[in-house]
């Protein structure tokens, strides 16, 4: 039997290694191996290469095939000294991957050269606990849920759509959500606005989502804005810096005031809009795809546009869509998927089903054309009542 | 023929069917041909004898502004989407 010098020398001997010095000029090329850190956690959040990505040698043969499909992708596995590395650079060529080097010296030399590092943010105990099932998925990971704390969701309307939107971002611990909407709780809203509690009854609907919220996830702030979004106070609210907007309005006007400001602001819409047994849900991203006027330069009469006051709404229909608009905010704010700009789902509850169709930016959008008509805020009432059947 | 779906905002003037099937060769043809048997879609539908600015007609999952608006050609089987901007939320 082999003792433990003996087997690290013939491993060594069957790997190939690079320099610190070396791994450093492969590290600044475009085209750079990806760096595998397979320390143990308490190492890697004393700082680690950048870009690296975190495995630990525990569980890297379970793994490392959901982080790195792509066999043939050059990898630079490293350690502290170069040891426990050089025994999971055999394991990675076992496993299949082609390329392979282990970091000679590992990356207490690449610290004594004084080669750049990262210190990450570390998830507190208590948010490696709760974010667990995040973390487990190689998609979200601990960068991934760090992108979720840092971002800012602002949700226009804390009604049906806001309430499971809210409540599923929340729990995700997207960190801060801006919250518009001028309502207090009624009795007609609990059927479907869960957000909300009977006890909530005549609170101001930001303030009883906030509880809510709150008490959901500690981790998340609630700002509340306890008004009707105007031309007047858009500006004000997204001073306050959004990286996503979630409609979830429930008039024309607002719709198409949040669009405007979202163009001239390059911030990404997530649109969902319900009647009855029907939803709608697509992504309005500046620069990306079409806004709201190109797919409806126009609204109907209110007449033929009933709310779901006027019309109703089955209760579990904003469910559905609410969660699907908070599905595609999580996937901008990691960054992955395909998203829904330029396409429109049509959800159906009836006939449960979900047909797509697709939209194409207009080049004579006036908000988002190549020559736009319309470059500052209207009377959004007044343009929607503006249309008649002729 | 071509399947049409009706939005729910539309559904009581054609006594809440969910799709129709529509005869024609144009998306024209087929409106005309549904408004005909439904009379009551003109008013939601047309405005001034054309097809109202805030009805979206989808066909095979393109809008026909893309294509030949009401003139744009309609298969046989062709799915046809007529889609209203709905506010609530």
């Amino acid at each position: 039997m082999a003792g433990y010098r003996e087997l690290l020398a013939r491993v060594r001997a069957e790997i190939d290694e690079v320099s610190t010095v070396e791994a450093r000029e492969l590290h600044r090329r475009p085209d750079a191996p990806l760096f595998v850190d397979v320390r143990e956690p308490d190492e890697w959040e004393e700082g680690h290469i950048p870009g690296a990505l975190y495995t630990g040698r525990g569980r890297l043969e379970q793994r490392i095939e959901g982080f790195v499909p792509d066999k043939s992708r050059p990898l630079v596995v490293y350690c502290s000294a170069g040891s426990r590395s050089a025994f999971a650079a055999k394991t990675l060529e076992e496993l299949g991957y082609e390329n392979v080097v282990n970091l000679a010296g590992g990356f207490n030399d690449w610290k004594r050269n004084g080669f750049e590092l990262t210190i990450p943010r570390v998830l507190s105990a208590e948010q490696r606990s709760r974010y667990s099932r995040h973390l487990l998925i190689p998609e979200v990971g601990e960068d991934g849920q760090q992108r979720i704390l840092d971002a800012r969701v602002l949700l226009v309307g804390a009604g049906g759509l806001g309430s499971p939107a809210s409540l599923y971002l929340a729990a995700a611990g997207v960190g801060t959500l801006g919250i518009v909407d001028a309502d207090v709780v009624d009795e007609s809203n609990l059927q479907r606005q869960i957000v909300h509690a009977t006890d909530r009854l005549g609170e101001p609907k930001v303030l009883s989502a906030k509880r809510t919220v709150e008490a959901l996830n500690p981790d998340v702030r609630v700002v509340p804005y306890q008004e009707r979004l105007t031309s007047e106070n858009v500006e004000r609210i997204l001073a306050d810096g959004w990286d996503v907007i979630v409609d979830g309005a429930d008039n024309f006007p607002t719709r198409y005031l949040v669009n405007d400001a979202s163009v001239w602001h390059g911030i990404p819409v997530v649109h969902g809009s319900i009647f009855r047994f029907e939803g709608q849900v697509t992504l309005f991203q500046p620069g990306v795809g079409p806004c709201y006027r190109c797919l409806f330069p126009k609204p109907p009469p209110p007449e033929l546009a009933p709310s779901c006051a006027e019309g109703g709404v089955l209760g579990v229909l904003p469910g559905i869509v609410g969660s699907l608009q908070a599905n595609e905010a999580l996937k901008l704010i990691l960054e992955r998927g395909d998203s829904l700009a330029g396409r429109l789902l049509l959800f159906d509850a009836l006939g449960t089903t979900l047909d797509e169709v697709t939209v194409r930016r207009d080049p004579d959008c006036p908000v988002c054309g190549e020559h736009p008509t319309i470059t500052e805020y209207v009377d959004y009432v007044e343009f929607c009542n503006s249309v008649s059947l002729g | 023929m071509a399947a049409v779906r009706i939005p729910p905002t539309l559904r009581a003037e054609v006594g809440g069917a969910r799709q129709l099937e529509a005869r024609g060769e144009t998306v024209a043809e087929v409106l005309d041909d549904l408004v005909e048997r439904h009379p009551a879609l003109a008013a939601q539908l047309l405005a001034g004898g054309e097809l109202a600015p805030f009805v979206n007609v989808f066909v095979g999952g393109e809008d026909i502004r893309t294509l030949d608006g009401t003139e744009t050609h309609v298969r046989n089987g062709d799915s046809i989407v007529l889609l209203p901007a709905m506010a609530g939320g």
